[in-house]
């Protein structure tokens, strides 16, 4: 690998020689900033959470915690990085380190220093209004103190104090640039990206590597050449019409509350419930449509939504429904050397839709089985129109045709409810695994549309 | 000064949040030329290895050596009761069990060699659950473990209520943040040197004193601090300590051999499964006539602790409660899983769990409330539990339960909850109380003992060494203040070392909950001494003088500035044969009161609200027993709830990362979570009045299943009087079967067994 080089705790890091499977985590540990830990090497637990510096639009740029477990190498490239030995001051604690300490936040201190950089990153948010958000700690985990004082410990978090990050958060870090190296390249525009991808048939797009990075870190794969989107502007791209909400492949989900500021009720119930505000730091929409796992959040609501995706390549560009995305188990219409761009989400969108996700833990957990339901009924209660979503039932995401058809002009009743429920028992055929039996995900399929009706009588109830 | 008893950040706080603080993980950068370790696995739960090629891994550009039988110098064994653990073994006894080893200058080479090895096996018959093992009586040991008072078949015969029944408990991965590391190297003088992450370091001390076949005054374990163990390193550091110390030997390099979680996941010891069978008869009031209870834990493929893990269960199978006639009896199953080992209660919250299961289906039976059921079992002043032992402040419990109850409104919010359920169909809400009494000092009576050796210095600086490891729990802090207090000098003058062997020998786990009783004793105890020779020195010197001054005067008169302490704890028994004795120094007391909420669409749940009150004598340290409570607390929830270690058919086991295993996180926390210490609770005979806390609370969770259980009853679409049959773990989806069972639209609390459940 040729050298890259990045800003660690403000010095600049040159990296000669290191392997592309070589995680960012792994790097800063070998340096000697052993603060940062490996717990699950797999953006479940934490204890490796680091910063990077990225823009922001009003204030010059912030802090944002990632899993550095999940961060390859070369994708560090021409970042600005801060671990948790960079945070006190000359030998004074920072706020949330002081904080910590005197609410008996940590017990054996493993998760500490993950805890610290997210609570960190939270004390100086610049979108931050009020007291810190303790939700967006969620992506740690501790396993000694039951969460509750770290939970006051953050409540106690004022404003930004230090002076040197706030002085370094004023100013816009470096754009990204590109980078070229044996077994990595970052483009900077959409047109390269395509020609690295024609020249090296071999290789495969990253986003955040959020599911890449597990299948290297946990079952040893290795890819011959990696292609980054990190720098693709074409793929960040956000906007909205009359028409419909576009959304690009490559916003991190973290950032998609702040880019869709009228966003419907259900894309608020959705993205608390899609992983963990670490991942959500780096992973995309885009991403979690091309992996195509059946068990992905992002498809059943984009399903329910009727979205469509936007393909690029070196020819042009196509659009394909996302009923028509998903060809089989991990599978897609994406052909080899093709980019998707961005998720287009018709308008205007249904009046009512819900996302439910059934889970072993609440949060941050993958689903069992993930539903999202949207409907619009006439004025006689009718339904005139309905889309029935599901993950976690099939080889892929699916719409339940057949129940879809019984409700279609239906009124919408309980005995309309349970005409579908019998179809839904016809579409879908789940399979049992350690995250729950075939007969509670098919019970769940029809249950969660009891429940959709349930409540949206129970609305209108307490509405009228 | 009063420094025993003053909240205080744990002795490590500020370390822990600058990432200051040094794991056995973070050590290998400061050993030149360390090797590092990667294990070839057994693709079989119970297989006979016919051969192994190891030439293959040589060949990997990096590869240093490999690790196989006939390096061994000494035992090829690692097991800490019996010797039933080869390090290397020639039958393969569970899915993904080490079978050789390679060394390499970095863990990809490692790795690249081992997955080259070519083992050839002969697979074998496997048991893989607990009804496979009773089928076919694989026990570790033939012999039930009994336990019995009274007359339990003429009790049982005459008794107005008759109950019986099976549940099934899951197992618990510990799931320390910080895996299993050690890393061993020759040391200057030609001993075998380790860091450790163990809760024991004399026995892998012992341990690799074994495999290499040396003394043990050749080898020396240290623990600096762990990243959690919660009992997962009790014994089970060990195999992977003896790998690094052989490494070390054979290519006289440093060696590090660390788990990264799924190897910890698939290769150590787990929380045991349990199956209980019993019988239980009442009167019309819910009182408790007899009991008979059959306990078979999953013991996995050897020994390890199991044995007092079952003892341990047996003995709290009353928890609160008088068993008037009763008998008791259980094995440990032999099974191809991995070997199921100490976690935080040991065996305790198993043997709890029933004695409250069978409880709330008695009240339910009756129509009685489960909290009435209950408060009419608890122990009275005067009695002993069914081994014997007189319970002594019996009446706490009754106190406790009491305040905890008007503290959290308890009859109040049952009343406002029934009203919140009727008018709800298809969400409700759940409330119980449940007390716990546990047992503390090893059952094992020789393991009650301690050793500390406190040094002073010509400045009035202390360093104090004991046998205790630190693992979070916060004993250097407790230590610390003790020393302080004994020796009536500032806390900042007083540093903890690391456990190390050469420092004190012979020592216990830090296990039992017994940490801070048995070391704070013995370091009290060294610090007596010193201060009784220093006393003449104090005398003369007068009031102003300072300890430094003191320390100086008492060099120059040469009296030395160094005790070693010991501490046995006193009066304690226990004889197996019988089955009695006084196993227990004393017993922790507590309860909590949980309250959840259930979508009667899906089984999910919420914690809404949990009130506990808990018994710790008077606190050392407040800030730190606080802490235990509530994460003892919620990893017990954790347990009752999510946790659920799954098995598939093959023995692989299924979940085995952390993103299929799912440790509670704050979604799991409830909004309102109150802790409060039991007032004027000294408890005589023990360092400065306290109480032992680390493992207690964990039972307190027990609450929250019964909540749970409470609010599925609640789903009941008539009146009903049949009991709430589920077993544990209650997630979501046991959850969602057991409300379709008592809305009777289902026959069984689970229509389809999960393939791969736990057995």
């Amino acid at each position: 690998m040729t050298p890259i080089s990045f800003e660690l705790n403000g010095r600049e890091i040159r990296v000669e020689n290191s392997a592309t499977h070589t995680t960012l985590l792994e790097f800063v540990r070998a340096q000697g900033l052993t603060g940062s830990k490996e717990g699950c090497a797999e953006g479940e637990c934490g204890a490796c959470t680091v910063l990077f510096v990225n823009p922001h639009a009003e204030s010059g740029s912030k802090l944002v915690p990632v899993n550095s477990c999940l961060v390859l190498l070369p994708m560090a490239a021409g970042r600005a990085v801060f671990t948790v030995e960079a945070l006190a001051s000359e030998g004074r604690l920072a706020d949330v380190q002081r904080a910590m300490v005197e609410h008996g936040g940590s017990q054996c201190g493993y998760c500490t220093p993950g805890f610290i950089a997210s609570m960190f990153a939270e004390q100086y948010r610049p979108d931050r209004a009020g007291a810190c958000d303790v939700h967006n700690l969620s992506g740690n985990l501790c396993r000694c103190t039951g969460y509750r004082p770290i939970r006051d410990a953050l409540a106690t978090i004022g404003p930004p104090t230090d002076e040197r990050f706030l002085a370094r958060l004023s100013k816009p870090p470096q754009p990204l640039r590109a980078v070229d190296t044996p077994g990595f390249s970052r483009p900077t525009s959409l047109r390269r990206c395509l020609e690295i991808l024609r020249d090296h048939p071999e290789s495969r797009l990253i986003a955040g590597a959020t599911d890449l990075a597990v299948e290297s870190n946990l079952r040893g794969r290795r890819f011959p050449h990696l292609v980054s989107i990190d720098g693709l502007e074409e793929l960040r791209q956000f906007s909205e019409d009359p028409t419909e909400v576009v959304i690009g492949a490559g916003v991190p989900l973290g950032e998609l509350a702040s880019l869709w500021r009228n966003a419907p009720p259900v894309v608020h119930e959705w993205l608390p419930l899609f992983a963990s505000p670490l991942i959500r730091n780096r992973a995309t929409l885009g991403g979690n449509l091309a992996t195509a796992s059946p068990i992905g959040d992002g498809a059943p609501l984009l399903l329910a939504l009727d979205a469509r995706v936007k393909i690029a390549n070196l020819e042009g560009e196509r659009f394909v429904a996302l009923a028509d995305f998903f060809k089989g188990y991990r599978d897609t219409h994406l052909a080899r050397g093709e980019v998707l761009v961005s998720i287009h989400i018709p308008k205007p969108l249904r009046s009512h839709a819900r996302f439910f996700k059934v889970a072993k833990r609440r949060m941050d957990d993958i689903s069992t089985i993930a539903a999202a339901f949207a409907i619009e009924l006439d004025e006689g209660h009718r339904v005139e129109s309905i889309r029935l979503a599901y993950g976690g039932v099939a080889a892929t995401p699916i719409r339940a045709i057949e129940a879809e058809a019984e409700l279609a002009g239906a009124r919408w009743n309980r005995s309309a409810i349970d005409k579908a429920k019998r179809a839904i028992a016809v579409t879908v055929k789940p399979i049992s695994d350690h995250r729950g039996s075939a007969a509670y995900r098919l019970a769940m399929a029809q249950s969660l549309l009891d429940k959709f009706w349930y409540e949206y009588e129970k609305r209108e109830e307490s509405a009228a | 000064m009063k420094i025993a008893g003053k909240s205080m950040p744990h002795e490590s706080a500020e370390a822990h949040a600058t990432g200051a603080a040094l794991y056995t993980d973070d050590l290998p950068l400061r050993f030149p030329r360390t090797l590092y370790a990667w294990p070839v696995l057994s693709p079989h739960p119970h297989a006979t290895i016919l051969s192994i090629d190891l030439t293959p891994a040589l060949t990997v550009q990096g590869v240093v050596t490999t690790l196989c039988a006939s390096d061994v110098t000494g035992e090829n064994d690692s097991g800490p009761s019996r010797h039933d653990e080869p390090l290397f073994p020639t039958v393969a006894m569970h899915h993904s069990q080490a079978i050789v080893w390679v060394l390499a200058e970095t863990l990809e080479a490692a790795k690249t060699g081992a997955a080259k090895i070519a083992v050839e096996y002969e697979p074998l018959p496997a048991i893989l659950t607990i009804e496979q093992a009773i089928a076919a009586r694989s026990f570790h040991s033939p012999e039930p473990v009994r336990m019995r008072r009274g007359d339990f078949h003429s009790a049982f015969a005459s008794s107005a209520v008759r109950l019986e029944g099976q549940i099934s408990v899951g197992g618990q991965e510990q799931f320390y943040l910080e895996t299993q590391n050690s890393l061993a190297w020759i040391d200057e003088s030609g001993g075998i040197s380790l860091h450790s992450s163990t809760q024991h370091p004399s026995e892998t001390q012992e341990i690799v004193a074994r495999v290499l076949g040396i003394p043990k005054n050749r080898v020396s374990v240290e623990c600096l601090r762990m990243g959690g163990a919660f009992g997962g390193k009790e014994s089970q550091g060990n195999p992977w300590a003896a790998i690094a110390a052989l490494g070390a030997v054979k290519t006289n390099r440093p060696v590090h051999v660390r788990l990264p979680r799924v190897l910890d996941m698939v290769l150590t010891g787990k929380r045991h499964p349990f199956l209980a069978r019993f019988e239980a008869g009442f009167d019309r009031r819910g009182v408790l006539e007899a009991l008979r209870v059959e306990l078979y834990s999953d013991g996995g493929w050897s020994l390890d602790l199991s044995d007092p893990v079952l003892s341990r269960a047996l003995f709290h199978v009353d928890n609160a409660y008088y068993l008037k006639n009763v008998e008791l009896m259980g094995y440990v199953c032999k099974t191809h899983k991995t070997s199921q080992t100490a976690f935080r209660g040991f065996g305790g919250p198993q043997g709890m769990l029933v004695i409250e299961d069978i409880l709330d289906r008695a009240a339910r039976t009756l129509g009685l409330a489960p909290e009435t059921v209950r408060a009419r079992n608890f122990y009275r002043d005067g009695q002993t539990t069914h081994y014997g032992q007189l319970v002594k402040d019996a009446s706490r419990i009754e106190t406790i339960w009491n305040q905890v109850k008007v503290s959290s409104r308890f009859d109040e919010r049952r009343a406002a909850m029934a009203r919140f359920n009727t008018s709800s169909p298809h969400t409700k809400r759940g409330l119980a109380i449940t007390p716990v009494k546990f047992g503390i000092s090893f059952t094992a009576s020789f393991f009650n003992q301690a050793g500390a050796l406190v040094i002073v210095y010509r400045d009035g600086t202390v360093q104090v060494n004991h046998g205790g490891t630190e693992m979070g729990q916060g004993l250097h802090t407790k230590i610390r203040q003790i020393a302080a207090q004994c020796l009536d000098i500032p806390i900042e003058t007083v540093r903890i070392m690391a456990p190390r062997t050469d420092k004190v020998p012979n020592t216990s786990a830090t296990a039992a909950s017994s940490g801070s009783d048995l070391n704070g004793a013995a370091v009290a105890n060294a610090c007596e001494q010193i201060n009784e020779r220093l006393a003449p020195i104090r005398a003369s010197l007068g009031p102003a003088a300072t300890f430094a001054q003191i320390c100086n005067a008492a060099y120059f008169q040469r009296i030395p500035l160094f005790a070693q302490g010991f501490y046995r704890t006193p009066e304690i028994h226990w004889d197996p044969k019988t089955g009695q004795g006084k196993p227990f120094h004393y017993y922790a007391y507590g309860a909590a009161v949980s309250e959840v909420e259930v979508d009667g669409f899906t089984g999910d749940y919420q914690l809404r609200r949990v009130d506990i009150l808990e018994d710790v004598g008077n606190s050392v340290s407040p800030l730190i027993d606080r802490g235990q409570v509530e994460g003892g607390f919620i990893q017990g929830m954790g347990w009752l709830t999510i946790e659920e270690l799954l098995w598939d058919s093959r023995g692989r086991l299924a979940t085995n990362s952390a993103s299929t295993y799912k440790l509670p996180s704050w979604s799991e926390v409830p909004e309102i979570f109150t802790v409060a210490f039991l007032e004027r609770a000294a408890e005589p005979g023990v360092i400065f009045g306290s109480k032992a806390v680390g493992e207690p609370p964990l039972m307190l969770a027990l609450s929250v299943r019964e909540a749970l259980r409470d609010a599925i009853a609640s789903f009941a679409t008539e009146p009903s009087n049949a009991p709430i049959e589920v077993d544990s773990p209650l997630t979501p989806e046991r959850v969602y079967w057991a409300i379709e069972h008592v809305r009777s639209r289902i026959e069984n609390a689970q229509p389809e067994p999960v393939e791969s459940h736990a057995g």
